[in-house]
């Protein structure tokens, strides 16, 4: 196996509200992603995922816990030249693929903003042939440089901020929702050119998302979120063979399949209520409010996240006894 | 075209085309150009701006035109009525009315202009520090906004003009000192809101340096928002002025700005109605026309109207 | 005779200086306890031909041909006031965002009762009843408690769920549903569609589901009209659909969706992006992306051809001289 690219260690990021509230946004989280793979982080609206993805990429102080790219700390207070190096090796792409781009400027400066921050001398017609490759590669052509972003469609935009993130040869790229805003077919062309940029570069994802039956296409391992908390991890096979967690089993249970035989002969694990709001979570599991097999010791004492097999990590208390 | 023959060679493959499957129909335009098509479209907006301009003109070259200057006075034709030798008559010195009229509306449009100009600077200014260092600075540099807000504004303008000598200078200067605050807190949103849009984001990441996300994301995206409520500040500065020199404080005879004239001309309003009315109706020109242009330039450019 | 009948529906949107061609060309039918989902992505027209329909078109959108045949009577002339008394009582529709649909400053019970107030002659005291029974119909705990209390205090799930109930506060013919589920998460999702399933069973509603998901269609529907470029390209019944598909744009659809089922490792994707409808192509929509594309594709406009007593596909390859073409290839 390679080496390990990126590690998070008990990561926490809180978000103080009024005096008293505290939303944990990100509550102890720890991960590896090694070099050349993709890990794919699913979770619903408000699970900390994206908050994740953005103190990863030091957009957000981290209360607590640490982000080590090549061994390197790379979170909290860096030098200026540490800092240029993180930005050389790390990129985002962004979810909104109206507001990720600003809606003043050629597409042409877009992508090559970049280019510009990174190495201010550079020729105009290398910055020029520089931006039509990037385009090229992103499947779009040399005219549409001097256009400006309202012109195109959702998925031209999205490929238009990967051309953008990809200009400065990054080794590690953070997906952040980077499909949910965008159409099917367009979701499965979005992805694809991900995953063709990634053998064509050698690129490590950390790929954010809700839709669980994409993730699960593109990424070599998945996490699961719940409330701030990894609930699971495991290899993309595993998760859809074994799911260990309960909440984990509700979220596959819930997806529709786009295959009406099977889909009238399913039942599902409904889950009941919704999600708790994450200010002043209380003691014990995160998940035993909507959890069939909640037990005393659940609302008593938080599980730990522990490697239950090889490569597969859970947070339950009762996952063996099912 | 639907009448077209169906033959069997038709039914052969067709080559792809790469350049089809990514076409984009629309024109490209940038946002302003996009924006000035719309504007153009308004006809309230375009007649609005059609007379703006021929009042300018008017202010710039109906003195030159005239065969009188505005300051000459001519005890011999006081009071004249508008006719071939006075096209707006003359006032109670003789003098000619639509000499002074047009150099009023000159003066007046130079004082608003010029307040304008210097709330917009200010107010930029003020309003984007205060957004982009945010944390202390802003939360102190938001409570002086607040306090200036507190004091009516006429007040500070009253106060400044009695120990000031009177002048242009001065009317300019007592109307800036307050009136940026309103462009500062829109700027400052404006910011705000921008700050933590993900194409700023992105700009950071890529090491964009502060200097260049100010310049190249920031301010290009508030321009809209500084221009049009320049539009609205510019008639009310000339509101403010007209009534500075109405009440008595503010420009002195024998300078004219719409302000005087109607002073002058609300004397005798009873014997020589004209003195009054001409500046009037050129003064709530000004004004409307200025509002309904503002407002065509909100609709234009409001990104939230784009297709 | 069908509920609801719509045909060759032509709406076109004004923007500032060009016209967008949204819808050119719909017909479809919906019969009694029928569940039509109406497929495609964003600028297909599959929102603006159920807006049309329902005389909710934006101030800049037109009707400019076509016919809507509700229930015997000719709607496509009714005014909005006409179509507003329709709508609640007879077709009432329910939006992607729960919260734009609900007044922030009524609670939920009085804003059921409202509903019921105008379409149908009831006491205060009935209507409170009707509208209490109407969230516990919808799934709601407590619901003698919750009718007092403002959308707010509801989560996502549940205020679609309000939404729903006041839709069916009249026992509509026909329930439009646009998007019902799009900005929830997939574990209310589900829930959601559970509840609309069996609703549907309870009281015999038609439903027009207007979706891009394609799991979602699998789950409820039984019928199934697939748009793009403003026109359906195929219609038919939901096995018909998803199993013996004909059209290369529902093919590529359905082969574009990662499959959780399924591990074969390989996603297919359609390449290019849909017309602008501002100009859209002169034949087939679908021709520039399609990699069956035939010279007559980019010329004419291919009709619709049955290929069962449900199933419809605009395609020319469904014409006999391309089966001529296609059989020559092959020997």
């Amino acid at each position: 196996m390679s080496e390990v690219l990126l590690e998070v260690k008990n990561l926490k990021k809180y978000f103080q509200i009024g005096k008293k509230q505290t939303l944990k946004a990100v509550d102890g989280v720890s991960f590896q992603i090694r070099k050349g793979e993709t890990l794919g982080l699913v979770g619903e609206s408000g699970c900390g995922k994206s908050t994740l993805g953005r103190t990863i990429m030091r957009l957000y102080h981290p209360t607590a816990g640490q982000v080590l790219y090549n061994g390197k700390r790379i979170s909290g207070h860096l030098s200026k030249e540490e800092n240029r190096e993180c930005c050389r090796k790390m990129q985002m792409i962004f979810q909104d693929p109206y507001m990720s781009l600003d809606p003043r400027m050629k597409v042409v400066d877009i992508v090559a903003e970049g280019l510009d921050s990174q190495n201010a001398a550079m020729s105009r017609e290398e910055r020029e042939s520089r931006v039509v490759k990037l385009l090229e590669m992103v499947g779009l052509q040399r005219e549409h440089a001097g256009r400006f972003p309202h012109e195109f469609s959702g998925g031209q935009r999205q490929r238009i901020g990967i051309a953008r993130a990809l200009a400065i040869r990054p080794e590690f790229v953070v997906a952040d929702e980077p499909i949910s805003a965008l159409d099917v077919s367009i979701q499965a062309q979005v992805v694809n050119l991900l995953r063709k940029l990634q053998d064509e570069l050698g690129l490590t994802y950390l790929f954010i998302a809700h839709d669980i039956s994409m993730v699960k296409y593109i990424s070599n391992r998945i996490g699961v979120m719940y409330l701030g908390s990894l609930v699971e991890l495991t290899s993309s096979q595993a998760m859809f063979d074994r799911a260990l967690h309960p909440y984990t089993q509700a979220l596959l249970s819930a997806i529709p399949l786009p295959d009406p035989k099977t889909e009238r002969k399913r039942s599902r694990i409904v889950l009941e209520g919704t999600v708790p709001s994450p200010v002043n979570i209380p003691e014990g599991c995160k998940f035993c409010s909507r959890c069939r097999y909640a037990e005393d010791v659940c609302r008593r004492i938080t599980p730990g996240f522990h490697q239950v097999e090889e490569g597969h990590w859970v947070a339950c208390h009762r996952y063996a006894e099912r | 075209m639907q009448n077209m023959e169906v033959t069997k060679d038709l039914f052969g493959p067709a080559e792809a085309d790469a350049e089809e499957r990514e076409k984009i129909s629309r024109p490209t335009r940038s946002g302003f150009q996009d924006g000035w098509i719309r504007l153009k479209q308004n006809k309230g907006s375009v007649v609005a701006l059609a007379i703006l301009l021929v009042l300018v003109a008017l202010a710039f070259a109906g003195p030159a035109v005239a065969r009188y200057d505005y300051y000459t006075t001519d005890y011999g034709a006081i009071f004249q009525a508008p006719g071939p030798a006075h096209w707006f008559g003359t006032d109670k010195f003789g003098r000619d009315e639509w000499s002074r009229v047009w150099y009023g509306t000159r003066i007046s449009l130079l004082i608003a202009v010029v307040a304008a100009g210097l709330d917009l600077l200010v107010g930029v200014t003020y309003g984007s520090v205060s957004a982009l260092l945010g944390g202390r600075v802003d939360a102190v540099m938001q409570r002086i906004v607040e306090v200036l807000i507190g004091i009516p504004n006429l007040i500070i303008v009253i106060l400044l003009m009695m120990v000031m000598p009177a002048g242009i200078g001065t009317l300019i200067i007592a109307m800036s000192i307050s009136g940026w605050v309103n462009m500062a807190r829109l700027v400052r949103a404006e910011i705000l809101k921008l700050k933590n849009q993900e194409f700023v984001l992105a700009a950071r990441l890529l090491g964009t340096s502060n200097r260049e996300i100010i310049m190249k994301h920031l301010i290009p995206n508030t321009v809209g928002v500084i221009v049009i409520n320049t539009m609205f500040t510019i008639p009310s500065a000339i509101f403010t002025e007209a009534f500075l020199s109405f009440i008595g404080i503010g420009l002195q005879e024998p300078k004219a700005s719409l302000g005087v004239l109607i002073n002058s001309g609300f004397q005798v309003i009873n014997s020589h109605a004209y003195l009054l009315f001409v500046p009037a109706v050129v003064i709530v020109l000004i004004m409307v026309c200025f509002s309904i242009l503002g407002d065509g330039l909100r609709d234009a450019f409001d990104p939230q109207m784009r297709i | 005779m069908s509920l609801l009948e719509v045909r060759d529906l032509h709406i076109s949107l004004q923007t500032y200086d060009n016209v967008v061609q949204a819808v050119r060309g719909v017909s479809f039918s919906l019969e009694p306890k029928d569940t039509l989902a109406i497929v495609g992505e964003s600028g297909s027209g599959k929102s603006i031909t159920v807006k049309g329909i329902m005389k909710l078109l934006p101030k800049t959108g037109r009707i400019d041909a076509g016919r809507v045949i509700f229930d015997g009577r000719d709607v496509t002339e009714y005014s909005e006031r006409q179509m507003r008394r329709l709508n609640g009582s007879e077709i009432s529709m329910i939006f992607q965002d729960p919260m734009t649909s609900l007044n922030p400053t009524m609670t939920v019970g009085k804003q059921i009762m409202e509903v019921l107030r105008e379409h149908e002659k009831m006491s205060a005291q009935d209507r409170k009843a009707r509208a209490v029974e109407l969230l516990r119909l919808v799934g709601i705990a407590y619901p003698e408690k919750r009718f007092g209390q403002y959308p707010h205090q509801f989560s996502g799930g549940m205020r679609q769920r309000v939404v729903i109930a006041i839709a069916l506060a009249c026992n509509p013919k026909v329930l439009v549903a646009d998007e019902p589920t799009t900005a929830l998460d997939v574990t209310i999702q589900a829930q959601i569609l559970d509840l609309l399933k069996s609703l549907q069973r309870k009281i015999n509603t038609s439903i027009i589901l207007i979706t891009h998901n394609l799991g979602v269609v699998a789950n409820i529907a039984n019928k199934v009209a697939v748009m793009y470029g403003g026109q359906i390209v195929e219609s038919g019944t939901v096995d018909e659909i998803f199993y013996e598909a004909q059209h290369p744009y529902t093919l590529g659809l359905l082969a574009s969706i990662p499959r959780v089922d399924d591990d074969s490792g390989s996603l297919k994707t359609i390449p290019g992006t849909p017309p602008d409808l501002i100009d859209p192509p002169v034949g087939c929509p679908f021709a520039p992306r399609c990699d069956r594309a035939m010279k007559i594709c980019r010329l004419l406009r291919p009709e619709h051809t049955r290929i069962s007593g449900t199933h419809c596909s605009a395609c020319w390859l469904q014409h006999p001289y391309a089966r001529q073409a296609a059989g020559k290839e092959e020997t």
